[in-house]
């Protein structure tokens, strides 16, 4: 295949009932990096219905290009739908990479439109860049986040990604960033639209997603039982914090599966990270290692936790938490 | 009704543990495991088995060693098994097991295909949905739940970040199913005292009719450049020190680094 | 000669650890507390074959050997030793007798519905006055017409008030001593048949250990097990197969303690060192360790030999006599081991001592085993 014919890069824009998603500022960002790093243009794929008003956010966020896709059969995200479009666009624009958030959508779309493309797809990046010959390195954590790999698809384009939600970084918005708004009509075939949307139920779990805390008060074995996480909740409180767990709390049922950091849980990097009692099995460290400031208290001075930790404290959490939390409390007030 | 379930053979990832001198995997020791969405994705297809009836069959493709997992689902309860194993599947990305797996299928009648979400070895949850669109049928990831109206039609529940959506698709049809959602039934004893005299089918390369540029690491469009122990950050200091010390240092840090 | 499982074996005893590692052992403290008989676990154990392992498939069971059946008690045992004891009394004192001395109608009739776990089965020998001296049964049964007439009581009856058989041996002819006890198929709720009062016990405290009551209790005259006398030969080869299942709940329990300890000990840090790296510690370990494996050889060549159908009165006596006292010395030793916290229910060695010392009383004292052993020797 001729690479050369392909340019640019791409980035799938989520929308969920006409709310852009977060991730999809985020891979703009990382998005404006790598056509930096190649001389190419951020392009953003806009599928949905009634939403391209909303393109100038998406150019103010790093796009030089939005293609908007307006159409009622893109209100909701049903695979065939987004397959079509999305093919339809990749065909006819020949993105050189195309990156999609690993959310429950993009993990949906990007591997069936990589087998429609008979291209390479690399899942749940943590770091994309483009080396000396061009081609894009994805990165990503194997075996249970135990093992890194780099993977390149070097003779098939596009180059697709899926990369997890908070792993990259928004670029700061820039009013004034001009771009500019191309539509696409799609050209459906629905005969081939065999999934019927029934019902789309919000649950609202009434607490803010981990990945978005600012600061997390994260608990495992040490802190053992419910009346164990009573004591970080609070601890929570006093700080605005929110309350996450180790693996082994949430198979316990002492906490929801959403609030679990860690490979099979969420991948969080908040400012402030508290371990307490979490010995810091790879799996977890693999969902919470790029905290910008990780304080941990385990009994185990051994503990893999300390490795990572910027303050490491050997210590029962039960008698230290109660007492920060006292001593918080003050601080707050005095300020 | 007839229902295929892929099943991968994994090491059991919570089980691997990294050299902390070199850095390395320790793969010694680590058992090989049914993939838990698969399993769960088994379960699933025995479930409507148990209802309404229906013969499953199980396919991995994978070292002859895979062996033991098409055992342990036909002590499930799965009632037929296939191993595709051939060198010249190794090395195969996604896209490559993809399309022998649908080769495979091919040549086989099936009204459902149900797999796990992802493989805990890969975590990529590609090959499900890359399998449907090579045999041009409609998929479902992320499967919670699934009803059966007993004729054509499923009833789904698709698990999302915020909630769930109900679906509705007729067969043939292709899910993925999630571990959390359903909890896998054990062998039966009498399924194991069975299980070592009934057949795995192997089926080779040839047994399949998939041109071989699209197989094995031929067929791959990725590859792998590198792949190295993940470094850990630099560890801060760790103290020894009495509750009340600590809470003073915890608190003198943070004001350093002016969270608080 | 072959020491390693076959892959059924094999197979299965990774089911099995599964299973009671997720279903058996996050109950073990509660119904051990609460001194509640865990019928859940029961029907679980039912849907899957675990109640009739040893069972032929034609009678519903799974069809397996005695060595996989060793296994399951071993394993339920490591994490609960009150559900090893309910699958083996099942097994071993209920479905076993049936099979292996009933009629066809009465192995179609009783064993596909024990088997599946639909039915759990019990077995009455034990009386106030005969209990090692088995011989000295006051229980009685005296034809009368198309019946049976059972007259006297039972103790220490494991699964009592939640079986639905039992085996019960009665004297049908006191002038013959030990040849004029016979053994009858007794349901539950039949007239005149009532669950006496419960035991309260040190160990094992899930399993429901009661009196049975005959109050002039008449049962169809096809309820006779085997022949009219043949009842003490039934109960004595009964349990020598038993003795398997006692001496699997004891490797069981000795297990548990051992891996329980091995954890403990690698983490309880004294003299700002791990308990493990002393050498106290590993060599009384080392001791421990070769014993439960010297337990296991035992009862694994015992459940082979009755496989294989060889005579393997003897070896079952040496491995209940054997692992009861491993077990018992092993549970000891893993409370010394945790020191305070082992002897709080904080740590469940606590439970497992409570629970080992049955092993060396029931189905057969260790001195009983003691002379069946030294019978065999100087025949």
């Amino acid at each position: 295949m001729d690479k050369t014919l392909y340019k640019n890069v791409y980035v799938f824009v989520e929308q969920r009932d006409g709310v852009i998603q977060s991730v999809a500022l985020e891979l703009l960002g990382k998005a404006t990096e790598l056509a930096a790093a190649l001389g190419e243009k951020v392009v953003a794929l806009f599928p949905g219905h009634e939403i391209t008003s909303q393109a100038q956010t998406l150019i103010e966020f790093g796009a030089d290009e939005v293609i908007c896709i307006d159409h009622p059969q893109l209100k909701h995200y049903i695979t065939e739908q987004y397959s079509q479009v999305i093919y339809q666009a990749i065909m006819t624009y020949r993105p050189s990479i195309v990156l999609f958030g690993a959310t429950t959508i993009g993990r949906d779309l990007a591997p069936r439109l990589s087998a429609r493309l008979n291209t390479g797809l690399t899942a749940d990046c943590t770091k994309l860049e483009i080396s000396e010959e061009k081609e894009l390195l994805m990165t990503r954590p194997a075996f249970g986040g135990n093992l890194m790999a780099t993977i390149a698809c070097s003779d098939h384009r596009p180059q697709m990604s899926t990369v997890r939600p908070g792993v990259m970084q928004k670029i700061q918005r820039d009013p004034s960033r001009k771009g500019t708004v191309t539509e696409m009509k799609p050209e459906f075939n629905e005969s081939k639209f065999k999934v019927k949307l029934i019902e789309d139920v919000k649950e609202d779990k009434g607490m803010i997603d981990i990945s978005e805390a600012k600061i997390l008060v994260s608990g495992g074995r040490g802190v053992g039982t419910q009346n164990g996480f009573d004591m970080l909740y609070d601890l929570a409180s006093v700080l605005g914090a929110e309350v996450s767990a180790s693996r082994a709390m949430v198979d316990a049922g002492v906490i929801a599966h959403d609030r679990q950091v860690g490979q099979t849980g969420k991948t969080v990097r908040p400012d402030l990270y508290f371990a307490m009692g979490i010995s810091g099995a790879i799996q977890h460290l693999a969902g919470m290692e790029e905290s910008e400031f990780i304080v941990a208290i385990n009994k185990d001075k051994f503990a893999p936790i300390f490795k990572v930790a910027d303050v490491g404290i050997v210590g029962d959490v039960k008698k230290i938490v109660p007492l920060l939390t006292e001593r918080l409390k003050k601080e707050i007030e005095n300020k | 009704m007839k229902i295929l379930v892929c099943i991968k053979q994994v090491p059991d990832t919570t089980e691997i543990k990294i050299n902390p001198v070199t850095g390395t995997l320790i793969r010694d020791g680590v058992p090989s495991i049914m993939n838990p969405d698969d399993k769960g994705g088994l379960e699933v297809a025995l479930r409507l088995k148990d209802e309404f009836g229906a013969e499953v069959t199980v396919i991995t493709m994978g070292p002859p060693q895979a062996d033991a997992i098409l055992r342990e689902a036909m002590a499930m309860g799965a009632d037929r098994a296939i191993l595709l194993t051939d060198r010249k599947f190794a090395g195969a990305d996604t896209l490559a097991t993809s399309n022998a797996i649908a080769g495979a299928l091919r040549c086989l009648e099936w009204d459902l295909i149900v797999a796990g979400r992802q493989a805990i070895d890969g975590d990529t949850a590609q090959v499900g949905p890359q399998i449907a669109e090579h045999l041009d049928i409609p998929q479902i990831s992320y499967v919670a739940d699934v009803k059966f109206d007993g004729k054509k039609t499923f009833r789904v529940k698709k698990e999302t970040e915020d909630g769930y959506q109900i679906l509705e698709v007729e067969s043939p049809c292709l899910f993925t199913v999630l571990a959390s959602a359903v909890k896998p039934r054990y062998m039966s004893v009498g399924g194991i005292v069975d299980v070592f005299d009934r057949e795995v089918e192997i089926w080779t390369a040839d047994r399949i009719s998939v041109e071989e540029e699209k197989l094995g690491l031929k067929g791959s469009p990725t590859k792998v450049k590198k792949a190295f122990a993940k470094g850990l950050k630099s560890a801060g200091e760790v103290h020894e020190i009495e509750p009340e010390e600590a809470v003073n240092l915890i608190i003198s840090k943070l004001k350093e680094k002016f969270i608080i | 000669m072959n020491f390693e499982l076959n892959k059924t074996q094999d197979l299965f005893r990774q089911m099995i650890r599964e299973f009671a590692e997720k279903e058996v052992k996050p109950l073990a403290a509660e119904i051990d507390e609460q001194e509640r008989f865990p019928i859940e676990t029961v029907e679980k154990m039912g849907k899957l074959g675990i109640m009739g392992i040893p069972v032929p498939k034609q009678y519903g069971g799974a069809g397996g050997d005695n060595i996989m059946y060793s296994i399951a008690v071993e394993e339920l045992s490591r994490v609960c030793a009150t559900t090893g004891v309910i699958v083996s009394a099942h097994t071993s004192l209920c479905v076993a007798p049936i099979l292996e001395h009933g009629t066809e109608e009465q192995k179609n009739k009783y064993v596909p519905k024990l088997a599946s776990g639909e039915w759990i089965g019990a077995f009455g020998l034990t009386e106030p006055n005969a209990g090692t001296d088995a011989s000295a049964q006051q229980t009685t049964a005296v034809a009368d017409g198309d019946e049976w007439v059972l007259n006297g009581n039972k103790i220490f009856i494991t699964n009592a008030g939640y079986a639905h058989v039992y085996v019960i041996f009665a004297m049908t002819d006191k002038s013959l001593g030990t040849k004029g006890i016979s053994a009858f198929i007794v349901e539950k709720d039949t007239p005149g048949f009532t669950i006496g009062k419960k035991e309260m016990k040190l160990g094992i405290r899930g399993s429901a250990t009661c009196e049975l009551i005959f109050e002039n209790c008449r049962i169809p005259k096809e309820n006779l097990l085997g022949k009219i006398g043949g009842g003490f030969a039934i109960a004595m080869k009964t349990l020598d197969g038993g003795r398997i299942g006692i001496a699997s709940q004891a490797l069981g329990i000795a297990q548990g303690a051992m891996d329980e300890t091995i954890k403990y000990t690698k983490e309880r840090k004294q003299f700002g060192k791990s308990l493990s790296s002393f050498q106290n510690t590993q060599f009384q370990m080392a001791d421990l360790y070769t014993k439960v494996e010297a337990s296991r050889l035992l009862v694994r060549s015992a459940a082979f030999k009755k496989d294989k159908g060889i005579p393997y009165s003897a070896d079952a006596a040496m491995c209940k006599l054997f692992a009861a006292e491993t077990a018992m010395e092993v549970t000891t030793k893993a409370v010394q081991f945790h020191g305070g916290y082992g002897y709080t229910r904080e740590y469940p060695v606590e439970r497992m001592m409570r629970d080992a010392k049955i092993t060396e009383i029931y189905e057969g004292t260790s001195e009983v085993q003691r002379m069946v052993i030294s019978a065999k020797m100087f025949r």
